[in-house]
C-alpha cells in the first residue's frame, strides 16, 4: 500500500538479522476466515451479551445508546449470518479438500485436526511439564489446545447457531420441534455462548496470544507466517519432519510486509482490547447477579 | 303573561270585557289590591332595584377606590352586570352596608346564606379552612363570577386545571401540606393534553376525580380518591373498563375489601396517565405487576420477551397485559382468559403470525432452575452449566500453570525460551 512512505529508520533493524527464514502455516483463505471469524464474533458477544444481561444497568445504556433493542438485535442477527457464511464456507472448503482434491491427512494423521492417542499424551506431558515433573512435549502441526480451541468452535457454531435460528424463526422450528424446545433454546443459546466468550476472551486469549513467548500476540494467524526459531520451537514435529521429508522448503514464504504486520497489530490489538472488556463486563454482569 | 293568555281566549280584546269576566269569578277587594300592588311595584320597585346599584357604583365603579385600610372597593359594573350575580342588589352580599356613609365595621360577605350546600360540602373537606380557601380562590373575583358552563368562569371544565394550579403548581404548597407536585404532571399527561391543547370537556379535569366543593383526602374510605373506590371514580367515563375490569381477579377482590389488588392508577398512576400505546408506559408497567407477582417476574426476566423488552427502543415485545389482558385479569383455568389452553393459539399469534399447536406449547415463564416444574429445561442447564464451569475450570487451571511456567522458563532462559517473531 504505502511501503515507501515508511519512515526508512522504523524498517531498519526489520532487515538487520540477515538470514531469518519464514515459513507458510497459515493460507490467505485461513486468515482471512479467522479474521471474519473473530469480527463477526466479537459483534456477536458485544450484542449478544446486553441481552442476556438485560436487567444490567450497564447493559441497558449501551443498549440505548446504539439505539435501543432494535438496533442490538439487527447487528446480532447481521453477525450470525455473516458467521454463519464464513463456517458454510469453510464447510465447504473442506468438503472440496477431501471429496475433490482428495487431500489426505485431513481426518488423521499428524496434520488432522481430529484428536487422537498423541494428543492425550501431550496434554498430560504438558500439564507435567507445568509442574516440573518431565520434559516438554514436542508438538506437531496442531497441538492439542488448538484443536480444542478448533472443535469448540465448530460445536458452539453448530449449537449456538441452531439454537440462534430457532429463536429467529420460532414459528417455523415449532413445526418439527416440541414446544419446550422452545424454552430449552434459549438456555441452550445463552449459556453455551457465554462458555464461547469466556473461553475465547479468558483461555484462547492466553493460550495462543498473552502467554510468555507469544505476548502481545501471535501474528502467525495474522501474517500467515512464522520465522525458523519459531517453527522449530512451536511445532518441532512437523519442523522435523518436514526435514526429514525435504519438503521445507517448499514452506518457505516471503518476509511478512512492514505496513500488514503494523495494521495487523493494530487490528489485533484492538480485537483482543475489546475481548478482554467484554471479559471483565461479563464476569461482572454474571457475578453481580445481572 | 295572564293578560295576553285570558284576552286571547275572550270574545272580545279590549280590558272592560276582561274585568267583566273576572268579576263573575270571584275577585275581592284584596286581590285586586294584590294586583295593585304588584303593578306598583313593578312600576316602583325595578327602577329602585336598579337604581340601589346605581347608587353604590356611583362611587364604586371607579376602578382605583380603595377602602381606609388600602383594599380596592372598586367594581367593574359591565363585568359585574354580565356576571352570574349581576341581577342582584349589592345589599343583597353586602348586608350590613345598608347606607352612606357606611358603618366603620363592614361583615364579610357570607357566600353561605345562599349557597348552604356548597358551603357544608366544604366545610367537611380538606378545604375546610375558609380562611385559606375563600370561596373566590377558585370562583374568581366575586364580582365577575359566571356559571360553570360559561368559558369565563374559573371553574369552566377547561379553566379548572389552571385554577386549582394557583395553589397545586406550588412546590412550596405541595410540600407544606405533604402533597405531591402534580400540576406539571398532569398537564403532560393524557388528560391534561385532551384538556389544554384539544380542549375536549369531558376530558378528566381535577374536579372530575377530586370532586369540587366536598373534596376529601384519599385516605379518607369516603373520598372518590380513595383505593377501594378509584374504579368507580375513573369507571364514571371509562364505563366499559370499569365493567371489564370488576368481571376480572382484581376487581372481585377489590370488591370483596381486598384493596392490596392494583386499581386503576396502580398501573396508570394517577395524574401523569399515558397513552398505552407509548413506549414509556410499556416500559414502566412490567415491574408494577412484579411488585405482587416476584416469581413471574423473575421468570419473565429469563427469556426473550423481557430480555428484548429492557433493552428500549423496541417496546412491541410481550408485557404482562399482551398476554394476560389488562382490565379483566382471569385465571388461565377461565375459558374466557386469553392465556387459557384453548386460546393461546389466538393469542400469541397476535405478535407471532404463524403461532401452531407446537408454538404455543412455549413457556413464558418456564424457570431452569426448577426441576419440578421444568425438568427437561432444568437438565439441560445443569448440563450447559457443568460444560461451562468444567471446560472454564480445567484450562483456567491448566492456562495458569502454563503461565507461570513459561514465564520462568523465559527468566531463566532469557529469551530463549518461546520465541515470537517481530
Amino acid at each position: 500500500m504505502n511501503d515507501e512512505t515508511m519512515p526508512a529508520p522504523a524498517a531498519q533493524p526489520e532487515t538487520a538479522p540477515p538470514a531469518e527464514k519464514f515459513y507458510v502455516r497459515f493460507t490467505l483463505e485461513q486468515r482471512y476466515l479467522h479474521a471474519v471469524l473473530f469480527s463477526s464474533f466479537l459483534g456477536l458477544a458485544a450484542t449478544g451479551l446486553p441481552m442476556r444481561f438485560s436487567e444490567n444497568a450497564l447493559a441497558r445504556t449501551f443498549a440505548s445508546a446504539v439505539g435501543g433493542f432494535g438496533a442490538i438485535l439487527f447487528m446480532h442477527k447481521f453477525c450470525a449470518v455473516v458467521l454463519t457464511l464464513a463456517f458454510l464456507y469453510h464447510l465447504k472448503d473442506l468438503a472440496s479438500r477431501v471429496f475433490l482434491r482428495k487431500e489426505k491427512g485431513i481426518f488423521w494423521g499428524p496434520t488432522s485436526m481430529v484428536a487422537n492417542w498423541k494428543d492425550v499424551q501431550d496434554l498430560v506431558g504438558h500439564l507435567r511439564w507445568f509442574v516440573g515433573l518431565g520434559p516438554k512435549p514436542k508438538f506437531d502441526r496442531y497441538a492439542y489446545w488448538e484443536k480444542f480451541d478448533y472443535w469448540a468452535v465448530f460445536w458452539g457454531m453448530i449449537v449456538i447457531g441452531f439454537s440462534g435460528y430457532a429463536m429467529w424463526f420460532a414459528p417455523f422450528f415449532a413445526r418439527f420441534l416440541p414446544g419446550w424446545a422452545l424454552n430449552a433454546v434459549l438456555v441452550v443459546h445463552g449459556e453455551e455462548a457465554l462458555l464461547a466468550i469466556l473461553f475465547i476472551f479468558s483461555i484462547h486469549f492466553v493460550n495462543t496470544h498473552l502467554r510468555p513467548g507469544s505476548f502481545p500476540m501471535d501474528m502467525v494467524i495474522f501474517t500467515g507466517k512464522e520465522t525458523e526459531e519459531e517453527f522449530k520451537k512451536k511445532r518441532t514435529l512437523e519442523y522435523e519432519r518436514l526435514k526429514a521429508q525435504g519438503k521445507l522448503e517448499a514452506k518457505v514464504g516471503d518476509k511478512p510486509v512492514y505496513w500488514w504486520v503494523n495494521f495487523a497489530k493494530v487490528v489485533g490489538t484492538i480485537a483482543i482490547l475489546i475481548g478482554l472488556v467484554l471479559l471483565v463486563l461479563t464476569l461482572i454482569a454474571y457475578f453481580g447477579g445481572g | 303573561m295572564a293578560g295576553p293568555r285570558l284576552r286571547v281566549r275572550g270574545k272580545h280584546g279590549d280590558w272592560k270585557h276582561w274585568l267583566q269576566r273576572v268579576e263573575p269569578l270571584g275577585v275581592d277587594a284584596g286581590s285586586t289590591l294584590l294586583i295593585a300592588a304588584l303593578v306598583l311595584f313593578l312600576l316602583l320597585g325595578v327602577p329602585s332595584f336598579l337604581h340601589a346599584q346605581t347608587d353604590c357604583l356611583a362611587c364604586h365603579a371607579d376602578k382605583t377606590l380603595q377602602d381606609a385600610s388600602g383594599k380596592s372597593v372598586g367594581v367593574d359594573a359591565d363585568n359585574f352586570h354580565a356576571s352570574i350575580h349581576g341581577v342582584l342588589n349589592c345589599t343583597d352580599c353586602h348586608t350590613t352596608i345598608k347606607e352612606y356613609p357606611h358603618p366603620e365595621q363592614v361583615e364579610a360577605v357570607k357566600c353561605v346564606t345562599c349557597h348552604a350546600d356548597q358551603a357544608s360540602a366544604i366545610g367537611g373537606s380538606v378545604h375546610a379552612k375558609a380562611s385559606e380557601h375563600p370561596c373566590t380562590s377558585c370562583h374568581g373575583d366575586a364580582h365577575t363570577i359566571y356559571p360553570k358552563s360559561d368559558p369565563k368562569s374559573a371553574v369552566y371544565p377547561l379553566n379548572i386545571p389552571k385554577t386549582c394550579g394557583t395553589c397545586h403548581a406550588s412546590a412550596e404548597l405541595a410540600k407544606k401540606y405533604g402533597l405531591q407536585n402534580v400540576y406539571a404532571t398532569y398537564m403532560d399527561s393524557i388528560h391534561g393534553y385532551a384538556v389544554s391543547k384539544e380542549g375536549l370537556l369531558v376530558a378528566a379535569n381535577c374536579r372530575s376525580c377530586h370532586g369540587s366543593h366536598g373534596i376529601l383526602s384519599h385516605k379518607d374510605p369516603k373520598s372518590t380518591t380513595a383505593r377501594a373506590n378509584i374504579p368507580d371514580t375513573c369507571g364514571t367515563c371509562h364505563g366499559g373498563v370499569k365493567d371489564q375490569y370488576f368481571a376480572g381477579v382484581h376487581g372481585k377482590a377489590l370488591m370483596a375489601g381486598n384493596t392490596k389488588v392494583p386499581v386503576c392508577t396502580d398501573c396508570h398512576t394517577a395524574h401523569g396517565i399515558l397513552q398505552p400505546t407509548e413506549s414509556s408506559f410499556r416500559m414502566q408497567s412490567t415491574p408494577i405487576c412484579g411488585s405482587c407477582h416476584t416469581e413471574q417476574l423473575a421468570t419473565y426476566r429469563d427469556t426473550f420477551h423481557s430480555q428484548l423488552g429492557l433493552l428500549g427502543g423496541y417496546v412491541e415485545t410481550a408485557r404482562c397485559w399482551d398476554c394476560h389482558g389488562a382490565h379483566g385479569v382471569l385465571p388461565a383455568s377461565d375459558p374466557a382468559s386469553p392465556v387459557n389452553k384453548a386460546n393461546l393459539i389466538q393469542t400469541c399469534s397476535r405478535c407471532h403470525k404463524d403461532a401452531n399447536l407446537s408454538f404455543v406449547q412455549y413457556q413464558p415463564h418456564a424457570n431452569p432452575r426448577n426441576r419440578r416444574l421444568n425438568p427437561a429445561l432444568y437438565y439441560i442447564r445443569t448440563f450447559m452449566n457443568l460444560l461451562l464451569w468444567g471446560t472454564l475450570s480445567f484450562f483456567s487451571l491448566h492456562t495458569l500453570l502454563w503461565f507461570i511456567r513459561a514465564k520462568k522458563e523465559r527468566s531463566e532462559h532469557g529469551h530463549s525460551g518461546e520465541a515470537n517473531h517481530e
